[in-house]
């Protein structure tokens, strides 16, 4: 049976491997990416994946080599009588280490684009106010003056339009309880925090429909607070606006 | 050494005249202070809790897979006027309570409370423990929490839905959710009771392991087992007061309206939250600096027992003793300055997210070390397939993929994707499951024997290790891909997303070889419960191993030991040249001219 023990855990990075090799083709894997700053961490992805796929299955493999070699049942040699060894140890803590170390430092960057380098400390007005809300996504854009907070101000819900190619400030808030303002394809998650304001910048490369998902759990409704987002040339987003403010107008 | 032997004989006299006479039904089984009963009272309660759990986790993946269609059987039981479907409400409180019971009632009163009280005093050669007092009331402190719990099922608005870290404003809020109603005070009065037991363990757990232990027994002769608990311990007692503060503060802004965790203003649900002036994020730094170590508590006794079976069967000295409990110490330590690493996507200051990511990625060198010790203990071993071996093998398989996987989350850019996705609740299974869950099924097979005097079946419990190794992976190996396509958590029919849509089908097989998985264990129940009763009796030491606990009798009766046991050195002495068995019990005296040696770490 030790033979068949061993196998088992042999499928298990042939699997393993196995698995993420199919996926891709088969729509299982990361979403297309239409953000500026989405392929520094689709690239930190690949990155860690392959590091640890190939830990993964160094290290399976030995568990599987070593249980198939050292198998009572099949050899009689006796054991190796040790307590350890103060070399391996050295080098099995301190590989590891400097690899850690590695990624950690390597990734300070792009986090930083996403979650420091704010544009909005500089001067960037906001393109526009989200505020989540049991279930849904209330908009706020500025208007024609530029300025939240004025009479101009264009309301909206759950239609998040942006102009492509153009860095957006979004000031996120909550009118209740925590929600995630994530947007798979732009590589941008944020929870929205009752009695925070806080900003979350991006810039989409391509226009489309795409989803806005909140993911952070919001009470039962929170599979339905479904938003989209609608990249669209800057001149569509104008119109858009206009006719947005036309038909608040209209109904005033 | 002598004053340990005098201690511990003095406390088995007073031990003795104290239950020296029948102590009747009720004394001896209910409200035991034998710490076997207690741990066999813990292993049997959650171990239900386990089928609880196991029950709430299949319904959460029959919603997965096929959403608002009826389930068969209990659909129509449980939700007749919702035509047997699940409703929105009603998932959100099956995956609280799912993972709350899960962590709370099974996971870590499984290893602290079952193992922890049955093979602490054994494996330390200790009578019991310290205060069997306070030991038997740490567990029946439970019982007030099992109560809360079980009762929150049936109040208006149903149990907790908040989720099991029940962030406010959402859990604070009395209208924020059905689950917020009720539910939540009792979830939290409940957390509290099992703190309070936790509390009451750990302090013993320490009192006993540096004060009892048999003459001979060093601290590095303490078998991994022991070390883990001790850690855990640890662990417990710094960080449970935090978390009980927070469960105050929370049970208080829902009681009294002290709004600790309620920002000004607030109005949920078309109603005031209350006068407000706190700061939701207080809780989760509060909650998540208890609940991150809680992690360590929930894994390092399962990585201690594993320790001992691996060696054990490999019939070898397990590799590198010392810095395996150097790695321990590092875990603790290092477990709690990474609390913000569940906190990347939060809104904390994003500079404080880079100094958790740092300290988290440096918190994976110390399982990588254990991983590592683990595979060199079975290089050039006589390895023997037993199913606790099989369990304990599939413990490293499987750490070594949650460990891996964690370094995903560790990485913020790329937290920034999976965060709040099904790579997360892969990443957990894996090490909760797959590595905790396995290590407790190769516990209960290794140290049966010794509980009941009385074999598992190994045949069964082989088949047991197979369907469920496979069924496990088939159920949570595909929510890493899942995840990478940014398959969100805790969604009732996250197929109303465009972008989910294609995801059912993978959906459907893994609720399938979860069902198949559920299924899996009925053969462990069986095994369990027909070996209670009618498994070959056993000796003291079925396995040949070498700690305390096979030195008793089987089972052990009242006081433990027979004979005082004398420690001659550490416990992993198999395969020793100085005797002719393949195993040198930790109490055996060395054979003439062979004193000075056989201690672990001397080589
Ligand atoms: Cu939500
Ligand atoms: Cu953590």
């Amino acid at each position: 049976m030790g033979r068949f023990w061993s196998l088992l855990f042999l499928s298990v990075p042939i699997f393993g491997v196995g698995v993420f090799v199919w996926a891709p083709s088969h729509g299982y894997g990361l979403p297309k990416d239409v953000s500026a700053h989405g392929h520094q961490i689709d690239h930190l992805w690949n990155f860690i994946l392959i590091l640890t796929g190939l830990v993964f299955v160094a290290t399976e493999v030995v568990l599987f080599w070593f249980l198939w070699r050292y198998d009572a049942a099949r050899h009689a040699d006796p054991v190796k009588y040790t307590h350890g060894s103060h070399n391996l140890e050295v080098i099995w803590t301190i590989l590891p280490a400097a690899t850690l170390l590695f990624i950690a430092i390597y990734q300070m960057n792009a986090w930083a684009d996403v979650k420091i380098r704010n544009p909005g400390a500089e001067g960037m007005p906001i393109t526009v106010e989200v505020t989540g809300r049991q279930f849904e996504w209330r908009l706020r854009y500025p208007g024609k003056d530029g300025k939240l907070g004025t009479p101009d101000d264009i309301y909206h819900v759950n239609d998040l339009h942006i102009p492509v190619n153009e860095e957006i400030l979004v000031a996120l808030k909550s009118a209740d309880v925590l929600h995630d303002f994530f947007l798979p394809e732009l590589r941008i998650k944020q929870d929205a925090v009752p009695g925070m304001q806080i900003p979350v910048w991006f810039k989409a490369t391509e226009t489309g429909w795409y989803d806005l998902v909140c993911a952070e759990l919001c009470g039962w409704g929170h599979y339905k607070m479904k938003g989209r987002l609608t990249v669209e040339s800057r001149k569509d987003y104008d119109k858009w606006l206009d006719d947005m403010y036309a038909a608040q107008e209209a109904t005033k | 050494m002598s004053s340990h032997a005098i201690g511990s004989h003095a406390h088995e006299m007073a031990h003795a005249g104290e239950h020296g006479h029948a102590a009747g039904f009720l004394g001896t089984y209910v409200f035991s202070r034998d710490h076997k009963v207690i741990g066999i009272q813990f292993l049997f309660s959650t171990l239900l809790w386990f089928v609880v759990g196991g029950l709430l986790a299949l319904a959460v993946r029959w919603q997965l897979a096929w959403p608002w269609k009826e389930m068969p059987i209990v659909g129509p039981m449980l939700f007749s006027a919702e035509g047997g479907q699940i409703s929105p409400e009603f998932y959100t409180m099956l995956f609280t309570m799912h993972a709350s019971v899960m962590i709370f009632f099974v996971i870590i009163p499984i290893l602290a409370g079952a193992f922890g009280n049955f093979l602490i005093p054994l494996m330390i050669g200790a009578d019991d423990m310290a205060f069997p007092t306070l030991n038997m009331l740490s567990y029946w402190f439970m019982w007030p929490a099992f109560l809360c719990m079980t009762l929150s099922f049936f109040v208006p608005g149903g149990a907790a839905a908040a989720g099991w870290t029940g962030y406010p404003t959402l859990a604070a809020v009395w209208t924020a959710a059905p689950g917020s109603e009720m539910g939540q005070t009792l979830w939290l009065l409940g957390l509290i009771f099992v703190g309070v037991s936790s509390m009451m363990g750990s302090v013993n757990y320490l009192t006993t392991i540096i004060q009892m232990r048999a003459p001979g027994m060093t601290m590095f002769r303490l078998p991994m087992t022991i070390w883990a608990m001790f850690i855990t311990a640890v662990l417990q007692a710094f960080a449970l007061p935090v978390l009980t503060a927070a469960l105050f503060m929370q049970l208080l802004d829902r009681t009294v309206g002290t709004g600790f965790f309620i920002p000004e203003g607030l109005v949920v649900n078309n109603t005031s939250a209350g006068a407000g002036g706190g700061q939701t994020l207080l809780w989760q730094h509060l909650f998540w600096f208890y609940s991150h170590p809680a992690v360590y508590i929930m894994i390092l006794p399962a990585m201690g027992m594993v320790s001992d079976i691996i060696s054990c069967f490999a019939r070898k000295p397990l590799f590198g003793y010392k810095p395996m409990v150097y790695s321990i110490c590092g875990i603790a330590g290092l477990g709690f300055i990474v609390w913000g690493h569940h906190m990347f996507m939060s809104g904390m200051n994003p500079y404080l997210g880079m100094g958790f990511m740092v300290s988290t990625m440096m918190i994976a060198l110390p399982s990588a070390v254990k991983v590592f010790n683990w595979l060199g203990t079975i290089w050039g071993a006589r390895i023997q397939f037993t199913t606790p071996m099989l369990f304990a093998l599939s413990f490293v398989s499987m750490f070594i993929i949650g460990g891996l996987s964690g370094i995903f989350m560790a990485a913020t850019p790329v937290d920034i994707f999976i965060h709040d996705t099904y790579f997360i609740v892969g990443h957990i299974h894996y090490v909760l499951f797959g590595g905790t869950a396995f290590g407790v099924f190769g516990g209960i097979y290794f140290w049966f024997p010794k509980m009941f005097g009385r074999m598992m079946n190994e045949f069964w419990g082989k088949v047991h290790f197979f369907l469920s190794f496979v069924f496990f992976n088939g159920t949570f190996y595909t929510m890493h891909i899942l995840g990478a396509g940014g398959f969100p958590r805790r969604l009732a029919d996250p197929y109303h997303y465009a972008s989910f849509r294609d995801m059912q089908p993978l959906n459907q097989f893994m609720t399938i070889c979860a069902l198949a998985m559920g299924a899996s264990q009925l053969i462990f129940v069986a095994n369990f419960f027909y070996s209670m009763f009618f498994g070959p009796k056993v000796g003291r030491n079925p396995w040949h191993a070498n700690t305390l606990e096979w030195f008793a009798p089987t089972p052990p009766g009242h006081g433990n030991f027979d004979m005082q046991p004398i420690v001659y050195r550490g416990p992993y002495e198999y395969g020793s040249p100085e005797v002719d068995t393949d195993y040198y019990p930790q109490t055996q005296p060395p054979p003439e001219g062979h004193e000075h040696t056989g201690d672990a770490g001397h080589h």
